[in-house]
């Protein structure tokens, strides 16, 4: 187990794996994101309150969820990455980053198009919404500190500093409706008071979980699909790439 | 400690054969505080509402303008290597760096925060209470930007990064030290937001040095 482990983390055994596995996990994503968006536009039924407005939930919530998992996720990357000097956990790094704006993007877009019907406003300035905003540009940060290096590893872990600082934030985006008084609802599902007591009827619920399910397994193929850009790219001078380009 | 001591007073002298690094920031604060009076009509009393938010970020913004320089010209002339070569723990010389900059170009701009607030019209308890919040939360921002800075040295293209990754970080900052002047204005309590930016200051001072010292010897490799 140890040694395969460390193998994957050779460039060259990386690329053949993530080739094997993206496909997978963007067949399940296609299937299961088809499934919990048919499920939640077509099976579920209308909220009492809210119409059919409500069912805006089922992209709202995963790209929000995955907004915050990817930051948390580029952080422990960026540990690895610093610790271990580890080449592959740098290239997750700044191959996580545009995905993880782009979810976040997704969430603030979504949840203004929900806020709009709802609260009768597109934007409120309360702890939810605006600290998401600063991941975004945290997001950002990561993005731009990227770009601005030309040397790509010292590019990479000045980004991982950044994530590992910026990791503050996180707890305050999913506490932030805890903490604060808001007028976005609190935790439904991802608290341990909603996992024992659920806060949604079971039959607007399982079209959510099966659509954060294949929204998780299509950022992992994204993800595998840019590293493997990414990875090729710092390997071009490479034997093994240069066989993998004219293959 | 003495190593601490001789980069701090290093700092010092340099900054003060160079009178315009601690004035410059100073001229830049009141110009940004004079433009809002003009933005809006002169005796609205919105100006009182807003007074608080123009003094945070005009002080954020003027702080931000030396944060740049902190490291490159030690980039430059080596004297950044032979920091983090010495026999000293580089946070500690980080630390020192930081403090004496705070000192430096922060410092002032604590001192005329008063001078701005009571002439954005706010109550001389609001004064006192804004010039508390900035005394605790500028050494926030000047070691949030010190870290910033210890990323983007290293970087060639890095344009306006700075600021881009400063501000987000400050966000926590502007909230509890408006909150602070906000309440004082209003006659409430306002211990409670001072205690979160003391708690703020605490934990970047002695985390954030660690974080510099990483990042500069990244910049370095």
């Amino acid at each position: 187990m140890w040694t395969w482990f460390h193998q994957l983390a050779s460039p060259p055994t990386f690329y053949r794996f993530a080739d094997v596995l993206a496909p997978w996990l963007f067949g399940f994503a296609v299937l299961l994101i088809g499934v919990g968006v048919y499920g939640g536009l077509f099976l579920a039924p209308a909220d009492y309150q809210q119409g059919d407005a409500f069912r805006i939930i089922y992209i709202h919530v995963p790209a929000a969820a995955l907004s915050l998992s990817i930051y948390t996720l580029m952080a422990v990357a960026g540990g690895i990455a610093l610790i271990w000097r580890m080449k592959l956990a740098e290239v997750a790094v700044v191959s996580a980053a545009p995905v993880g704006a782009s979810f976040t993007a997704l969430a603030l877009i979504t949840g203004m198009l929900w806020g709009k019907p709802t609260w009768g406003a597109y934007w409120v300035w309360d702890a939810r919404l605006t600290s998401e905003l600063v991941l975004l540009f945290l997001y950002a940060g990561i993005i731009g500190l990227n770009q601005a290096y030309s040397d790509p590893r010292a590019g990479a872990r000045a980004c991982a500093w950044l994530a590992l600082v910026g990791l503050i934030n996180v707890p305050i985006v999913h506490f932030s409706v805890t903490w604060w008084n808001s007028l976005h609802q609190g935790a439904s599902i991802l608290s341990v008071e909603g996992i024992r007591n659920p806060k949604i009827s079971g039959d607007m619920l399982w079209p959510l979980l099966v659509s954060l399910g294949g929204f998780y397994l299509f950022f992992g193929a994204v993800w595998l699909r840019r590293m493997q850009n990414e990875v090729l790219w710092r390997e071009r001078n490479a034997r093994w790439a240069q066989a993998m380009v004219v293959a | 400690m003495s190593a601490a001591a001789a980069v701090f007073r290093r700092e010092l002298l340099l900054a003060a054969r160079r009178p315009a690094e601690w004035a410059q920031p100073l001229v830049f604060y009141a110009i940004v505080a004079l433009l809002f009076p003009l933005g809006i009509e002169a005796h609205d009393p919105a100006l009182k509402v807003f007074a608080p938010a123009v003094v945070w970020v005009g002080a954020l913004l003027a702080a931000l303008l030396g944060v740049e320089r902190i490291f490159r010209g030690d980039l430059d002339d080596g004297t950044l290597e032979q920091l983090l070569l010495a026999d000293a723990p580089a946070p500690l010389l980080v630390a020192a760096k930081l403090a004496a900059h705070w000192l430096i170009t922060a410092l002032p701009l604590v001192v005329a925060a008063p001078v701005l607030g009571i002439a954005l019209g706010l109550e001389p308890l609001a004064v006192k209470v804004l010039t508390l919040s900035l005394l605790l939360g500028t050494p926030t921002l000047m070691f949030t930007g010190g870290f910033a800075a210890a990323l983007t040295v290293g970087a060639q293209r890095a344009g306006i990064l700075l600021p881009i990754l400063v501000l987000p970080l400050m966000t926590p900052a502007v909230i509890f030290g408006g909150g602070a002047v906000r309440a004082a204005a209003a006659g409430l309590p306002f211990d409670a937001p001072l205690y979160f930016l003391g708690a703020l200051t605490a934990l970047t001072v002695t985390l954030l040095p660690f974080a510099a010292a990483g990042a500069l010897r990244n910049a370095i490799e």
